[in-house]
């Protein structure tokens, strides 16, 4: 096999193994923390003939490691199971607030990943000079926030001091595609703010690493205008590192847009799992956090791969 | 030795914050949940910032919140490093099979946000000060493992070390006398760092509803607690908003000194 490959399925082969070890935490980890689905539901004044009762009814009195792999047949076969507050569908919930979702942070990525590469750019360029410094400031501000803090700042400025949006994003089915987008802008601003600072910064630091090579001196006393050096030999190698930082962040993103959707009342997976948290209602959260968990450890493997992909030296081993 | 300009800065605000967090019970001019005016009052004389969503003195509130955001995250990050720098520690001395579940543990903690990790705990677990100090605290030692345990292994291979254990000294006295005294300065400016973090972290998860529950108040469920007035144009929930970022800024221009410090530190002995 071609040893490039055998990296690639290696890393995939550890990214599903890492997956199946999650889902038990998810699942088993929860069932050894004190508490019990049937006292939950039932409250404090159930007396022990309902409690058992209830546990027969669930399932519940069969041994976890049975119950884990019966839970983890029905996710592979589609089925999640009912939620314990209203008796819905989970898999249905998910269908249609996933979408929102992914609508949301699709249209944050493709803003603030371009725009992230070309402000790291003009940084590196200009790297101590005063749009670095200015670039940088703004930057090391912003990943100082939480993102439900630059949410309401960003609310306050774009409904109060310049009314021109609304401070809760509403969408729904049949909705054109324009005004859908009308309706994220806000979110979506927000979320920019909080991934492009660690992104600019990242692919900062990338391209400065690449810039003290011999080869960027030689273009550099060739007579190539900074830019020009900068665009055509250090960007070309930096690819590498700042493709990773890009998927690290759209990872990043996972967890940005839980909070967001929460402070627009965005209808999608992430306020779905807080309102279930709150409710205590644990088959709707063991699901919604499994989704999460493998976005997340999704994005990590296709930035390692990428990383794997783009490296020459491993492209053409000797 | 001159402290930067940003630095300073960072400094007296810390300090002021902690001042205020320590003294909260002396400084706040009315009580923390005393319903004293009416709803969303403007700022006046009486009260300085203006009153919240029922009528309670906002920046009395904001000193109380100073004292429990400030008392919850250091406590978090207190735990988070005693215990991950132990088994980091621990991890690179011993190494072999003790060092092999560690990692492979942490590894496995941190192939999933930790907002997400703490949800699903925290939809399980009673929601109590101890709960949220000890799930903070033992998903960000994850961080501090990797990091002391780097910093130990390389430790572990110089020839004092070396000398200990030739001496016939046990794994705890190679850790704490031999280990700790030399890997203090990079852990440190880590502690900036994770403490940072603690506030961020249990501000989010009070402004979801699921941290500090009432009558307590920290600047996170404040948030919460003013959001809908924003809407109207009554800024209160931009203060406590405000004074997150404020200490989280402060503490990172510290952080970001020590850093710059130690390494430089580093340096100078050599390696």
């Amino acid at each position: 096999m071609h040893p490039i490959l055998k990296l690639v399925v290696q890393r995939i082969a550890l990214g599903l193994l890492l997956l199946l070890a999650v889902s038990a935490v998810i699942f088993l980890g929860v069932e050894a923390l004190p508490g019990d689905t049937a006292q939950a539901i039932l409250g404090q004044q159930a007396t022990p003939e309902a409690l058992a009762n209830l546990r027969e009814k669930m399932g519940l009195n069969q041994p976890p490691l049975t119950r884990y792999f019966q839970w983890l047949g029905g996710i592979l076969t589609g089925d999640l199971g009912k939620a314990l507050t209203n008796g819905a569908d989970i898999a249905t919930s998910i269908g249609q607030r996933l979408g929102n979702t992914l609508f949301l942070a699709g249209c944050a990525a493709v803003i603030a990943v371009p725009l992230a590469i070309i402000l790291g750019l003009v940084a590196a360029r200009y790297a101590g000079k005063w749009p670095d410094k200015v670039i940088s400031g703004i930057t090391l501000t912003t990943i100082s926030l939480p993102e439900f803090v630059a949410a309401y700042f960003v609310i306050y400025i774009f409904t109060q001091a310049i009314p021109i949006f609304q401070p809760v994003a509403m969408v729904f089915p049949g909705m054109s595609f324009w005004a859908k987008l009308q309706a994220v802008a806000l979110p979506v601003i927000v979320l920019v703010l909080v991934v492009l600072a660690h992104m600019m910064r990242m692919t900062r630091a990338a391209i400065l690493n690449v810039m003290q090579s011999a080869y960027i001196e030689t273009a550099e006393l060739k007579g190539l205008s900074p830019m020009t050096v900068i665009w055509k030999h250090a960007f070309p190698n930096a690819i590498a590192p700042v493709v990773s930082v890009v998927m690290l962040n759209l990872a990043y993103l996972v967890v940005g847009v839980v909070v967001v959707e929460v402070v627009f009342g965005y209808n999608a997976l992430g306020q779905y799992l807080v309102d279930h948290v709150t409710k205590r209602d644990l088959p709707v959260v063991q699901a919604v956090g499994l989704i999460f968990a493998a976005v997340y450890i999704f994005l990590n493997m296709a930035a390692d791969i990428i990383g794997i992909l783009a490296n020459p030296r491993l492209r053409h081993p000797k | 030795m001159r402290i930067p300009l940003s630095a300073l800065i960072g400094l007296i605000l810390t300090g002021i914050f902690l001042f205020v967090a320590i003294f909260a019970q002396w400084i706040a001019p009315y009580a923390i949940n005393d319903v004293s005016g009416g709803q969303w009052e403007g700022p006046s004389a009486k009260f300085w910032l203006g009153t919240d969503t029922i009528g309670r003195d906002i920046l009395s509130r904001l000193i109380y919140g100073a004292q429990i955001t400030i008392f919850v995250a250091l406590a978090s990050s207190l735990l988070a490093f005693s215990l991950g720098a132990f088994l980091g520690f621990l991890a690179a001395v011993k190494g072999g099979w003790i060092d092999q579940v560690l990692s492979r543990t942490v590894d496995l903690v941190m192939a999933v946000p930790s907002l997400i990790v703490a949800l699903v705990m925290l939809s399980v677990l009673p929601l109590n000060l101890t709960v949220l100090i000890l799930v903070m605290g033992i998903l960000d030692s994850t961080r501090v493992f990797r990091l002391s345990r780097a910093v130990a292994a390389d430790i572990a291979v110089m020839d004092f070390v070396e000398a200990a254990r030739l001496r016939g000294e046990k794994g705890i006295w190679v850790i704490f006398r031999e280990i700790l005294p030399n890997a203090l300065s990079p852990l440190v400016a880590e502690f900036g760092l994770r403490f940072i973090f603690a506030v961020l972290f249990i501000s989010t998860l009070s402004f979801l509803g699921l941290g500090i529950q009432p009558p307590l108040a920290d600047w996170g469920g404040m948030v919460k607690e003013n959001k809908d007035g924003l809407i109207y144009g009554k800024s209160a929930a931009l203060l406590p908003a405000a004074a997150i970022a404020a200490l989280a800024i402060s503490v990172n221009l510290v952080a970001d000194w020590i850093l710059t410090r130690t390494s430089s530190l580093k340096g100078g002995r050599g390696g």
